[in-house]
């Protein structure tokens, strides 16, 4: 009797002290539906208990239901800021199912695309952390250089955002000219306007005070969490899945992995900044070396034929018929393949059991596992800077849910 | 992988867990081994401390139901950062009654993915913290991912589903 | 269109009797010219549409100059819900309370194929368009659609505010249509 009046004391004077902040599925624009209620004693957090699932889109079931082919613009609208880099790796993984001999060309060309896609979702995170503490300017400079990046991809495959780049076996079609140009002049005018974004923010007094030592988490915290990418890499370990299990020819470019040494959110803020300065240096690399050679891999089953064999030849008339129809048949076999996303490592299950379509695809998406940690990297942290954590983590919705 | 990696690997599951070993090969470029489902939480935790071993980071972990063998299998993917070594485990689950002992307690990351593989197939992780739905609405009763479930939505009324080919 | 020189054009100003120091014209046609150049939209963005929408807002097409420099993210100081982006069955309750806390005149714009239909995504748990549960004026297809194409949009949206009856929101004929999605 008198132990359970205590306990009811004791829970009702407990629960004055703390509000319950509900963080709602619509935030401000910029970083996607998810929510949080945080348990707050005054400005400080004690707890948070996050909910995904707003924007679920069943990919995983969609794609049991689709030939190959159409799967590519479900993989875009993954992290769709960085959407090339999805489509690639979904069309590597059907590469290595089909186990193609991809020609040298046609790799360099998708590392310069991977590559652009990798500066263009860094630039969107490092503008959205600037804004979080104030500094919009940033955000309109950086999206202005989105735009030039927008225009090279419309030259190799017609879209702005949502790419659905490539086929299987390499590209529809060489890069023209004008897309040469337009890389070229990208890679004119983006170092200048990057330097100079860097400058407003690297040493500013506000934003290191508002950033140092926000937000961190130790590197054996992050690696039982299953962190990757640049959120782990701020936290000091080096795994990278182009150094670490290289794919497309990253072997012979020359470049280095930043780390940072606390894992809060100035480090990863510094590690997405060198990251960017350190794929500039990977296209140029490409560009220079970039050998002649076949656009795509001979692999008739899965490459749309061109249209001028298709009117005039019976067997390509076939294929692109059996291509489009996606009545093409698949060995079996169960593969997985990783490439390194914008947030971390991007892997892709597929168990093929010889149909036209998966029998089971599983896409290993970095934001879901890595946000689970962010309970436990703001508590003991102000409201501010729980949005700032969230920000620099580069949470996308899309990722989230699948 | 190479051979004598591989033979490392058995042997060491072989210590304790021989029985438990049911078939172990070469899947594509993946070393995959399957196993009994009994004690696998204490094969990966063997697999984390072991010196030999040191597997600790979990790649991933999914659900895949196989409706003519009436199970749904779980899939663990094991990465050694250090050394560069991965290793896939499988164990089959009865879909009449899918239970297996949680990860948590070894990795923290295999919380939201088990929530997620018991939305999606209604696999019972015994021992998980706050088994609940994840992704899918919480008042839904059905586990979508399973094979006998349709993808589109039953109710809606503006599809035409004959001139999709459904 | 004038060869040569191109005029800058501030906004047409209504038929109407002109004076010495006066102008008079109808009140619904001064309300709407005001009320069509200073829309303030919420942006509701939830997925892909969102980055175009960020991308509409930047300084390469700049929606700034048509009025909506100022993006309010609360619903009661809004004219205008973009919703853009896929809206899955668990976040519709919460768009419906974000539409239901909106003061009137207020206006719909669903940009994107997943706003305006279910887009690809076909499935259990993505809802079939959002005129399931609130009332849409202006659809923008496309999947993203360009920022040409949402500035299209919110163009036409101006047409409607213009043209709009001050008696509109009060009318039997308005308020029927509000009960078929079951809000007072």
């Amino acid at each position: 009797m008198e132990v359970k009046e205590t306990t009811d004391q004791f829970y009702q004077e407990e629960e004055k002290q703390y509000s319950y902040l509900n963080l709602g599925p619509t935030h401000p624009a910029t970083h996607g539906i998810f929510q949080n209620v945080l348990k707050m004693d005054g400005e400080v957090i004690i707890d948070a208990t996050p909910t995904i699932g707003y924007i679920h889109r069943a990919f995983e079931k969609l794609a049991e239901r689709r030939p190959f082919y159409q799967i590519t613009p479900i993989t875009d609208r993954l992290n769709y800021c960085s959407a090339p880099i999805n489509n690639i790796g979904w069309h590597m993984t059907v590469e290595k199912l089909l186990k193609v001999e991809i020609p040298k060309r046609v790799q360099y060309l998708r590392v310069i695309i991977m590559e652009l896609a990798r500066i263009t979702d860094h630039l969107i995170c490092n503008a959205v952390i600037g804004v979080d503490t104030g500094a919009l300017t940033g955000f309109v400079y950086m999206f202005q250089q989105r735009e030039l990046v927008y225009e090279i991809y419309e030259e190799i495959c017609g879209a702005r955002l949502t790419s659905n780049v490539g086929r299987i076996g390499g590209f529809e079609r060489d890069f023209s000219a004008k897309a040469w140009e337009k890389i070229d002049r990208f890679l004119k005018e983006f170092p200048v306007v990057l330097k100079e974004f860097e400058s407003l923010l690297k040493r500013n007094r506000i934003f290191i005070d508002r950033t140092v030592g926000v937000g961190g988490i130790t590197a054996e915290k992050a690696l039982n969490y299953s962190f990757s990418g640049p959120n782990l890499r701020a936290a000091g370990v080096d795994y990278d899945v182009r150094v670490a299990l290289p794919y497309s020819s990253y072997q012979d470019f020359d470049f280095i992995i930043p780390i940072g040494k606390n894992g809060d959110v100035y480090d990863r803020f510094m590690v997405r900044q060198e990251e960017m300065w350190q794929s500039l240096k990977i296209i140029r690399q490409a560009i220079d070396k970039l050998p002649e050679g076949p656009f795509h891999a001979d692999v008739p089953d899965f490459y749309l034929p061109p249209k001028e064999e298709v009117y005039n030849n019976m067997e390509a008339l076939i294929y692109h018929f059996k291509i489009v129809m996606g009545e093409t048949d698949v060995p079996k076999g169960e593969v997985y393949h990783a490439v390194e996303g914008g947030n971390g490592e991007l892997g892709f299950y597929l168990i093929s059991d010889g149909g036209r379509t998966p029998f089971r695809l599983h896409f290993r998406r970095p934001c879901f596992i890595f946000y689970q940690a962010y309970p436990e990297m703001i508590k003991g942290s102000m409201l501010s800077d729980a949005i700032l954590t969230m920000s620099s983590m580069n949470v996308i919705a899309g990722e989230l849910d699948s | 992988m190479d051979v004598e990696q591989q033979d490392k690997i058995l042997g060491v599951l072989g210590e304790k867990y021989g029985d438990q070993v049911l078939h172990a090969g070469m899947v594509y470029d993946f070393f995959t081994v399957t196993l009994k489902k009994d004690k696998i939480v204490e094969i990966i935790r063997e697999l984390y401390h072991h010196p030999a071993m040191q597997f600790q980071y979990l790649t991933t972990l999914c659900g895949i139901h196989y409706p003519e063998l009436e199970q749904i299998a779980i899939m663990y993917q094991l990465h050694n950062l250090h050394t560069n070594v991965r290793v896939r485990l499988k164990i089959y689950l009865p879909v009449a009654s899918p239970t297996v002992p949680t990860l948590t307690p070894v990795f923290a990351s295999a919380n939201w993915m088990e929530r997620e593989t018991y939305d999606f197939y209604g696999v019972i992780f015994e021992g998980h913290p706050n088994l609940k739905r994840i992704l899918n609405v919480d008042e839904m009763i059905i586990f979508p991912m399973r094979k006998e479930y349709p993808l589109e939505d039953q109710v809606r009324q503006d599809k035409n589903d004959s001139m999709f080919g459904r | 269109m004038e060869t040569g020189s191109r005029k800058v054009q501030i906004a047409e100003k209504p038929a109407g009797i002109e004076g010495a120091g006066f102008f008079a014209t109808s009140l619904e046609k001064v309300v709407g010219l005001a009320r069509k150049n200073s829309i303030w939209p919420l942006p509701f963005a939830t997925s892909c549409c969102g980055i175009e929408f960020m991308a509409t807002m930047g300084a390469h097409y700049d929606l700034a100059r048509f009025g909506s420099e100022r993006l309010s993210f609360s619903p009661r100081q809004a004219d205008l819900l973009m919703v853009m982006g896929t809206i899955a069955k668990k976040m519709g309750p919460v768009l419906r309370q974000v539409y239901e806390q909106m003061a009137e005149p207020r206006w719909v714009l669903s940009v994107g194929a997943c706003a305006s239909s279910g887009g690809i995504f076909d499935t259990y748990s993505v809802l079939q368009g959002i005129d399931r549960i609130i009332p849409v004026d202006v659809y923008v297809p496309g999947c993203p659609p360009r920022p040409e194409q949402i500035i299209d949009g919110i163009i036409k949206i101006q047409h409607l505010v213009e043209s709009e009856s001050l008696r509109r929101r009060d009318s039997d004929e308005y308020k029927t249509m509000l009960n078929t999605y079951g809000i007072e």
